[in-house]
């Protein structure tokens, strides 16, 4: 199913301040984007709002052409689905259950539980690897199972838009992997329309088909990171001298930065 | 709970339903419990009674039997409405503990004591009000407009009334109505021995006019409150999840404040403020039933009356002929009950 997710001179911000300023985006339909930034450039925030978590101070968030504002919540949670950062998963309860309420909006006072329920469920748990944890609390399970299971929530809201704010903080490097592959996998596998925000530029540029670099609420690149990722655009967004270089296994950008010590060193070992 | 479990692969459907079949029996057992607990309520008691003369004074009643007008007039009244009360407190203070996401969220938190008493207190003083009837409106009149004081001053800025922002204008709103209620009460001291005996919660005293006034109110409000399981649920996922979920935030939180001033407005009106159950017997439903608010719910509509007319049935008895408000039987036996539970198993975090 093709969607159409974007912004129009989007202004969101939080009291006196305003976060985002008269951003225009397209999210690319079917593709994974990535979101990067500085912290504070409002990257969290235009997810925010995209997802219908903020009401815009200005401009428009549309999806298929129409003001979510204007939508019902319900009808905007079965095409578009948010995980935010560091969710928190009620005390004692298990791994299917969390899952299961992911299902929220397919469901009504009259409708509590259904074979699709249970099929979606299934499905989610299936596709994260998560099945086997079914019955286990959440309290009992590492960082990195505790991320898959709320991948496999979002998933078993069963939307055709997934957007994730930062899903890979505060994990180890081998499940960051683990997990940008998953999401890569669900990608590739149904068409689903991925927005990531992600802190790490290599992860970024690596798995990417649309990377967005924002700088104080605005978007200063966009497009495929081959195209867009080079030196000046990193100084630009993070203020970080560094030099960018092919990725040996991806051969998407890399960044690898300057700093103050490592390189004067080089500098002088490369004279010498 | 059980109701979303997924059977996976090597494990099949069998045992799907059988967790939330054991919690359905434990319902109807809980139930059985508070019918004999309702039992006792009637018969118990300084004047004992059997039950031929309960089932005469229902069926042929003879206004000359002081047996038969005590049950009529008193226990059975007593005993539905701290049914009523209690199922309003349990309820309410699920409520409050789910959406403030607040494990010591209770009718105290939200100013709803101290408005009851504040408006109770400026009654006597100003509009000269006495008697229990003209109490109960006062209490009612109080909790309500503490907690429409509390939630609007919580309403203020971007997000709305939020759990921190709740409890911050719940503990101040407080703060300001129990000083004026100090000042008023010690300079007057008529108004402190009517608040005194109102302040410390009792079944006693409180016969059908009470009853007939409080109940409708109840009544609704159990309703609304039983059907708001899904939506708890929802908001125990933080605010952001809930809302791309697809909950209006704002709607479920306005309908749950409005429903929790209610049941506890009523419930405060027809007894004083009875502290305690409200906040214990939510975690306690939670420790049988885990985190599904539609099974918490049920559990907390029928264990609260239960420890409520258990703790009123104590009073009588124990220091018969006189009476131990139930509100100082509940804090006496209820304080270290709570501490062993805690003590037990670490109270969910919400």
């Amino acid at each position: 199913m093709i969607h159409d997710l974007r912004a129009t001179n989007l202004t969101l911000g939080y009291a006196e301040t305003d976060i985002v300023r008269d951003l225009d985006v397209v999210i690319p339909d079917g593709r994974i984007t990535v979101i990067v930034g500085a912290n504070a450039c409002g990257k969290s925030t235009l997810l925010r709002g995209l997802a219908r978590l903020l009401r815009p101070r200005g401009g428009d968030v549309l999806l298929d052409g129409t003001s979510v504002q204007d939508l019902r919540s319900i009808d905007v949670a079965k095409v578009l689905g948010l995980l935010p950062q560091s969710p928190v998963a009620p005390d004692g309860i298990t791994v299917a259950d969390l899952v299961g309420r992911g299902r929220y909006p397919h469901q009504s006072w009259f409708r509590q539980w259904s074979a699709e329920d249970e099929r979606a469920v299934a499905e989610a748990l299936e596709a994260t690897g998560t099945a086997d944890l079914a019955h286990r609390s959440i309290a009992e399970l590492s960082g990195g199972q505790r991320q898959r299971v709320w991948v496999a929530m979002a998933l078993a809201q069963d939307t055709d838009l997934l957007l994730l704010d930062e899903p890979t903080t505060f994990l180890d490097i081998n499940h960051q992997v683990e997990l940008l592959d998953l999401l890569t996998d669900l990608n590739r596998e149904s068409g689903k329309t991925i927005v990531i925000v992600l802190h790490d530029l290599n992860l970024a540029c690596r798995y990417a088909d649309h990377i967005i670099a924002m700088k104080q609420g605005a978007i200063l690149a966009e497009g495929s990171p081959v195209d867009v990722i080079d030196a000046a655009v990193v100084t630009e967004v993070f203020g970080l001298e560094c030099e960018v270089v092919p990725d040996p296994v991806s051969g998407t950008p890399m960044i690898v930065p300057r700093g103050r010590h490592h390189a004067a060193r080089r500098r002088v070992t490369a004279a010498s | 709970m059980t109701l979303l479990e997924t059977p996976t692969p090597s494990r099949e459907a069998a045992p799907r339903h059988r967790p939330g079949a054991g919690l359905a029996a434990g319902l109807v057992l809980l139930l059985g419990v508070l019918l004999v607990v309702c039992f006792f309520s009637i018969t118990l008691g300084s004047r004992g009674v059997g039950v031929p003369t309960i089932w005469k004074a229902f069926t042929d009643f003879d206004p000359g039997s002081a047996s038969e007008t005590v049950i009529r007039e008193m226990r059975v009244p007593r005993t539905l409405i701290g049914v009523l009360a209690g199922a309003a407190l349990g309820l309410s203070g699920t409520i409050l503990q789910g959406v403030t996401r607040n494990p010591l969220a209770d009718p105290g938190i939200m100013g709803i004591n101290a408005g009851a008493a504040a408006f109770i207190v400026f009654g006597i003083m100003i509009l000269g009000v006495q008697g229990v009837i003209g109490y109960v409106w006062l209490a009612f009149a109080g909790a309500g407009t503490a907690t429409v004081v509390v939630y609007g001053v919580a309403s203020f800025g971007r997000e709305g009334a939020t759990p921190v922002k709740l409890a911050l204008a719940g503990a101040a709103v407080t703060a300001v109505l129990s000083s004026l209620t100090s000042a008023i009460v010690m300079t007057n001291v008529d108004a402190l021995n009517e608040l005194r005996f109102w302040q410390v919660g009792s079944l006693a005293g409180r016969y059908m006019p009470v009853l007939w006034q409080t109940a409708p109110f109840i009544l609704v409000g159990l309703v609304i409150a039983m059907l708001t399981g899904r939506a708890l649920n929802g908001l125990a996922l933080g605010e952001d999840l809930a809302l791309a979920l697809g909950q209006r935030l704002r709607l479920t939180r306005f309908v749950m404040f409005a429903t929790v001033a209610v049941l506890c407005g009523a419930a405060t009106a027809a007894c004083g403020p009875i502290v305690f159950v409200g906040l214990v017997v939510p975690h306690l439903a939670r420790f049988i039933c885990g985190p599904d608010y539609r099974w918490i719910l049920p559990y907390a509509l029928v264990l609260t009356p239960i420890v409520l007319l258990v703790a009123d049935i104590v009073g009588r008895v124990a220091v018969s002929p006189g009476e131990l408000q139930v509100g100082v039987v509940l804090g006496v036996f209820g304080a270290p009950a709570f501490i062993a539970l805690v003590r037990y198993r670490n109270l969910a975090e919400l």
